[in-house]
């Protein structure tokens, strides 16, 4: 055993500099010259300023735009620096307790829309910096949106279409809306004069 | 379940199915020292590892100097990864200021308890972690502590299952290879390159990589976000390829700057699956019977698909106390159905109980879902696919290992329903081997249903220092009834298992928590690696015996379902009372609609 602290204490050395500097090091120069824009958290800015990340959820409230999902990151929600589910559990009293209130809120808020609701629109997602909401939640709050903008259910209806994702390679994973950048679009294509 | 659901399913596996022999293959011209294409670039390399440590590459060792090589390597590794943590605030790449005076509100303390469980952690290749990345650990931690344990942990149990092959194959010799050889050639020609691919593949899609401090983004409705940042996709890389799981960030593969798509999310699970399946291969053809390999690859196999459906089925079937809320479970082509609750939309349902297989299959224990919220069943299936010990594929290196200490199981409890000394592969499996076997089994068992068993009633006082403001053990659940009993059993069978997925809701960074989850890991790391080690010395000392008439082929459907049949029953036998006590009762009185 004595003989083999030597090698053992040389080889985590050595294995340290290799995968620990070298590697992510040669992975973060390729990604920054490939990948600059990825690499870098696909930032969008406005006016030289950030706005958000394409990918990762921010929160919104306003009845002019789509609203995302419920979110347990951070205190408020949408805390892209504390990433977290609800862990909650199927028999938590606190799971049924939220979704009553988000349900009883969405039904406030787009009171044209009777159906039941898509399994995606009052449920906390994993990360709760989901970026994305399924095409039905969107669906659920058209009505309201054009509204707020003045615009038709139709009119709204089409953008939407135009921002809604298919499965990746036609069979993996789900349809989905980004929310962030359909809004971005809504304020362009459909803006509130104030 | 849907057509597209049940279509992702079969087309991962027949993925896997097609990658296991080029990968075992390649594999084991690897470990036998001969070339492949990459030894051009790779090989002087390789070389440079062996002239830097002094390691002479022809010599061979016994056992037990292989065992103490190991022990060495994995205590030096250990020491690093604790030293690291607890000096970040000093160390360059920190940004945040975690462990000073400038961390942010939000930061968790590097305490000592937290330290000892996150390096016993990613040096057995577990990664539980009582933290969460972006809120705890410095860029420089994540790179030259936990990435280089990703890589030198899943070598580890690459280099372990490597020598019992070595055991399996030799006759009436003394020595099983040498681990720094094993060990820097899996480093080398399998996890470097491999790795490097996926990286860039995942940078490409949208994972981080760069080393600048968090962005604090102005949001639309003009509130502040802050955005952490990293660098995640090389991290990602062997996270998942290691079958590691330890996630950059809090939420893990759920996150979208871990896990952007749902092509990367299938090159994940694939990357899990990759160096398991193809050691089945490897196994076979190092034995020199490939449908040796291939029946060990096809009980694995059965025990995916029915643990996938499985959990599948009750994901998309949902939560009847949710559907009573107004909300829709049937899936349709614009909305997911079944439960949401703690799942990804561009995952979805299928993908996530896909997922969720494959990573406590495997000893990954990344998610992409969160396991707590998963329904009763949905959660049953990764707690049994750990409790059998993750043998369904299972851990690099680990998985293989695992399932031959079944299948030494599975042959010797044959041999005594028919009489015969019991033989594998041309070796007699005598009282060594099933001693062995036993010791494996019996301490990891142990471990999860001791531990789970006092954290359920131990209790402390408040606010001392081994539980902190929670009191008793049972004051850090997020939920309660049997889920809460749950999280503790998820736990400590992650732990011990050395899986690192958890029923997240548990608050387990507290010092008992911290040490028990820890000793859990170590026990199910090395008290199943140094009898496996034993028995491929042992077995490498043996001449093969002839195979005659009333040899049991270990290549057919009645092995295969003998072997299915040992993981399922040893399992089923050992945790059933437990597991009756948390999903399945629980599983009943969510019908029922009780709520805790």
């Amino acid at each position: 055993m004595i003989k083999q602290l030597l090698p053992g204490f040389r080889m985590v050395l050595v294995l340290t500099v290799l995968t620990g500097l070298l590697y992510p090091g040669v992975v973060t120069g390729l990604a920054q010259i490939l990948f600059k824009h990825q690499a870098n958290g696909s930032l969008i800015t406005r006016n030289g300023k950030v706005i958000g990340s394409e990918i990762i959820g921010q929160n919104f409230t306003k009845p002019e735009y789509f609203h995302p999902r419920p979110s347990a990151a951070g205190s408020d929600g949408y805390d892209a620096s504390a990433s977290s589910g609800s862990n909650f559990g199927p028999t938590s009293q606190k799971l049924i307790d939220r979704t009553k209130a988000s349900v009883a809120q969405l039904r406030a808020e787009n009171p044209s829309f009777k159906p039941e609701l898509p399994s995606d629109i009052a449920t906390a997602s994993a990360s709760g910096l989901d970026p994305h909401i399924s095409p039905a939640s969107a669906a659920v709050q058209m009505e309201r949106v054009a509204q707020a903008r003045g615009v038709t259910r139709e009119q709204v209806s089409r953008l939407t279409r135009r921002f809604t994702e298919g499965r990746d390679l036609g069979f993996l994973g789900e349809p989905r809306v980004n929310v962030l950048r359909l809004n971005l679009a809504l304020d362009e294509r459909f803006p509130i004069s104030r | 379940m849907t057509p597209n659901g049940i279509l992702q399913i079969v087309s991962f596996f027949l993925l896997i199915l097609a990658l296991a022999k080029p990968m075992g293959a390649y594999m084991t011209r690897v470990f036998n020292g001969q070339r492949t294409f990459l030894h051009v670039l790779l090989r002087p390399l390789e070389r440079l590892c062996y002239a830097l440590t002094g390691v002479r590459e022809d010599v061979e060792q016994r056992w037990t100097q292989y065992t103490a090589s190991m022990l060495s390597f994995s205590l030096f590794s250990f020491v690093f990864v604790y030293g690291i943590q607890r000096l970040q605030a000093f160390l360059p790449f920190n940004p945040m200021g975690f462990s000073s005076g400038h961390a942010p509100g939000n930061a968790t303390a590097m305490t000592p308890d937290l330290a000892f469980n996150t390096a016993v952690s990613f040096v057995t290749n577990t990664n539980w972690q009582s933290y969460g990345g972006e809120t705890t650990l410095s860029y420089f931690v994540q790179m030259v502590a936990l990435t280089v344990q990703n890589f030198a942990s899943a070598a580890v149990g690459v280099a372990i299952a490597v020598a019992l092959i070595r055991g399996f194959a030799r006759q009436q010799a003394n020595a099983i290879g040498n681990f720094w050889v094993d060990l820097v050639r899996g480093t080398v020609y399998v996890f470097l390159p491999i790795s490097l691919l996926i990286a860039l593949f995942f940078a490409s899609q949208g994972a981080i990589q760069n080393l600048n401090s968090y962005t604090v983004a102005t949001t639309v409705e003009g509130k502040q976000q802050v955005i952490a940042q990293g660098p995640v996709a090389s991290q990602e890389a062997i996270k998942m390829l290691g079958t590691n799981g330890g996630g950059f960030f809090n939420a893990n593969s759920a996150h979208p700057f871990e896990n952007p798509t749902p092509l990367t999310n299938l090159v994940q699970m694939v990357a899990i699956f990759l160096i398991p399946a193809g050691l089945t291969y490897t196994f076979g053809k190092t034995v020199g019977d490939t449908r040796q390999g291939w029946a060990i690859f096809a009980a694995m196999s059965v025990l995916f698909l029915a643990g996938a459906f499985t959990l599948y089925y009750f994901e998309q079937s949902g939560n009847p106390n949710l559907q009573k809320l107004g909300i829709e479970s049937m899936a349709s082509a614009s909305q997911p159905g079944g439960n949401m609750e703690g799942k990804e939309v561009r995952f979805g349902i299928a993908a996530t109980s896909l997922f969720g297989t494959v990573t406590t299959d495997a000893s990954c224990g990344a998610v992409i879902g969160m396991h707590d919220s998963f329904t009763p069943i949905g959660g049953l299936v990764p707690l049994f696919n750990m409790e059998v010990g993750e043998v369904i594929f299972g851990g690099t290196g680990a998985g293989l290992y695992g399932m031959l200490l079944f299948a030494i199981l599975g042959v010797f409890i044959a041999g005594l329903m028919v009489g015969r000394t019991p033989e594998y592969i041309g070796k007699k499996i005598e009282g060594k081997e099933v001693k062995m076997a036993m010791i494996a089994l019996l301490a990891t068992s142990a471990a999860v249903l001791l531990f789970a068993g006092i954290s359920s009633v131990i209790t402390f006082p408040k606010d001392a220092y081994w539980n902190g403001s929670y009191g008793a053990a049972t004051g850090n659940l997020n939920n309660g009834g049997p889920h809460g009993f749950g999280e503790i059993l998820y736990a400590y069978s992650s732990g011990a298992a050395n899986n690192g997925s958890a029923f997240a809701g548990i608050n387990a960074n507290t010092p008992w928590y911290n040490l028990t989850i820890g000793l859990a890991m170590l026990i199910g790391r090395f008290l199943i690696i140094i009898p496996m080690l034993a028995v491929a010395g042992h077995l490498a000392s043996k001449k093969r015996v002839p195979v005659t008439s009333g040899t049991l082929p270990t290549h057919g459907p009645l092995f295969v379902g003998l072997l299915v049949g040992t993981v399922v029953i040893v399992g089923a036998l050992t945790f059933f009372p437990a597991l009756s006590l948390s999903p399945i009762v629980e599983h009943f009185l969510m019908n029922q609609g009780r709520l805790f």
